[in-house]
């Protein structure tokens, strides 16, 4: 296994409108790690997907992807290096105007040339892989929320990537889900020897799959520790996110005026 | 004195949207044309798309085919008896419907009922992520996603356009002949002198393509870029079926002055 880390960002600035999300931001990941990535809500862990896939691009810095920049790529090798990233979007985003085989069929038939008979051996091999087989002939509205996103698993790893990336893929889960997911993620990337982004909320998931945990504050990577690291750790910050307190440093009142002046005040 | 800078203000930044957004499409139908011939050997996504613009406008376009054809007949047999020609009827409203009222009111059901759902649809996909989900595997969604569409749109409503008047002509011999009892002779007989099929049938259809480009594009593109809410989605349908509606009007005048103007 090279040495060369699969995702590198350097020195990373990027935002929508005016308001750089993501202002001085590093990250390196090497080849076979799970890392999960935090941060509040709007801090920037979506926006960081979307630069990994070359959804977007930054406003300066680096992003590298093996070995490939992602500023100056044309679209041809941009959809070159699409083929090879999976991405579990947070609610699975399967086309709903298609079956559940048809949608784990869906990049074969679009992106090969595999004949119909290969492509049903594949698309039934992806689906005992996240154990819904027999679901094969549901449409998406017959799923729950749990069978829905292993579905979109086994779309998302259908041309065997060689990068995963999960968006909040334990939001809105049952407690059962959740864990099959988490087990799941960390299987495929034992197996297929991926390398994978969980960006998540789901601290205690997240301690139990990942290899390292990078927390995201005010822009940039505000802590990069193991998940015994984060487990042991006393910073108020990474302490609010376990225990889930709702006030710390991160607070829990919007920024506003005082209470008593704006009760007092006139309409 | 404030409120009159205020509305030069708000009515500057209504024009620099309204301009934006037509750049904006202009970029978008160039994008689409890009990717439109690659994929015509794709026929089943087409084909697919054609049955749910297409076929299924075929019941609301006949029925009101037959019946603007039978209020035709009844307003046209009013007028033309005071000048003693009922038997020009059918003329009268062959070319009416082959002109004028077959591109034109099927191009705005088409609008109303495939236009609508295609930007819904897509509004929706955009907003479920199914758009970005196949850009993230690499499918180019304006090629697997817009392109059929727009050229079911292209293909469906001419058809429809001329099933409409064949209804409409229907209808009016329902009420012409059967009902009123106009000879039935007369009736095809003139319409077949005074219909020419270059001039009237061809330009009908033509107007008809132009009208399921415009029609297509606007729905296509008001999905495209409908914001990713319920909200968004309900306000891009509305508006393609309100900007559908008066570029179809525009458009019939400007090209009714080209083909027909000085014919005679």
């Amino acid at each position: 296994m090279s040495s060369q880390p699969l995702i590198e960002l350097t020195d990373v600035r990027f935002g929508y409108g005016e308001r750089p999300v993501l202002d001085g931001f590093h990250l390196s990941v090497p080849k076979g790690q799970i890392v999960a990535v935090m941060g509040g809500s709007g801090g920037g862990k979506t926006s960081l997907l979307s630069l990994i896939s070359g959804r977007n691009t930054a406003w300066s810095g680096e992003v590298n992807i093996d070995g490939h920049n992602m500023s100056g790529l044309s679209p041809k090798k941009l959809y070159a290096l699409r083929s090879r990233m999976g991405m579990l979007f947070q609610f699975g985003a399967l086309f709903t105007d298609m079956s559940v085989y048809d949608n784990i069929a869906f990049p074969y038939r679009e992106k090969t040339d595999l004949p119909e008979p290969i492509i049903r051996d594949l698309v039934l091999m992806k689906l005992q892989a996240v154990g819904l087989r027999g679901a094969a002939h549901f449409m998406p509205h017959e799923l729950s929320g749990g069978m829905a996103r292993r579905v979109a698993l086994a779309r998302a790893i259908a041309l065997d990537p060689m990068l995963m990336m999960y968006d909040e893929p334990f939001t809105g889960l049952d407690p059962i889900s959740v864990g099959v997911v988490a087990q799941l993620i960390r299987k495929l990337n034992q197996t297929f020897g991926l390398t994978s982004i969980i960006v998540t909320h789901d601290l205690t998931e997240s301690l139990r799959i990942a290899d390292r945990v990078v927390i995201i504050s005010q822009g940039k990577v505000y802590r990069d520790l193991s998940p015994q690291e984060v487990r042991e750790s006393q910073d108020s910050f990474i302490r609010q996110f376990a225990d889930g307190l709702p006030d710390g440093p991160v607070p829990f009142h919007h920024v506003a005026r005082p209470y008593a002046e704006q009760l007092l005040s006139e309409l | 004195m404030m409120n009159v800078l205020d509305l030069i203000e708000g009515l500057g930044a209504s024009i620099t949207g309204s301009l934006k957004r037509l750049g904006l499409l202009a970029r978008f139908f160039i994008n689409l044309l890009r990717v439109i011939a690659p994929m015509l050997k794709r026929v089943d996504l087409h084909i697919k798309q054609i049955y749910f613009v297409g076929v299924r406008s075929l019941a609301i376009t006949i029925v009101s085919g037959l019946f603007v054809g039978m209020v035709l007949a009844v307003q046209g047999y009013e007028v033309l008896q005071r000048f003693g020609s009922v038997e020009s009827l059918g003329s009268l409203v062959a070319l009416s419907l082959v002109r004028e009222l077959g591109p034109v009111v099927a191009a705005l059901l088409f609008a109303g009922r495939a236009g609508s759902a295609m930007t819904a649809e897509i509004g929706l996909m955009v907003a479920t992520e199914q758009i970005a989900a196949m850009d993230m595997m690499a499918v180019n969604p304006m090629a697997r996603v817009i392109a059929p569409r727009f050229v079911a749109s292209i293909i469906a409503l001419p058809i429809l356009a001329m099933i409409f008047s064949t209804a409409g002509i229907i209808g009016s011999y329902m009420v012409g002949v059967e009902l009123i009892g106009i000879d039935s002779g007369a009736f095809w007989s003139q319409m077949r002198v005074s219909v020419d099929f270059r001039v009237d049938v061809l330009n009908g259809l033509y107007k008809a393509i132009v009208f399921g480009i415009a029609v297509g594009l606007l729905s296509v593109f008001e999905g495209y870029y409908s914001a990713p809410t319920a909200e968004g989605v309900s306000s891009a349908t509305t508006r393609t079926v309100v900007i559908s509606s008066l570029t179809i009007l525009v458009l019939d005048f400007v090209l009714t002055v080209l083909m027909f103007r000085g014919l005679n």
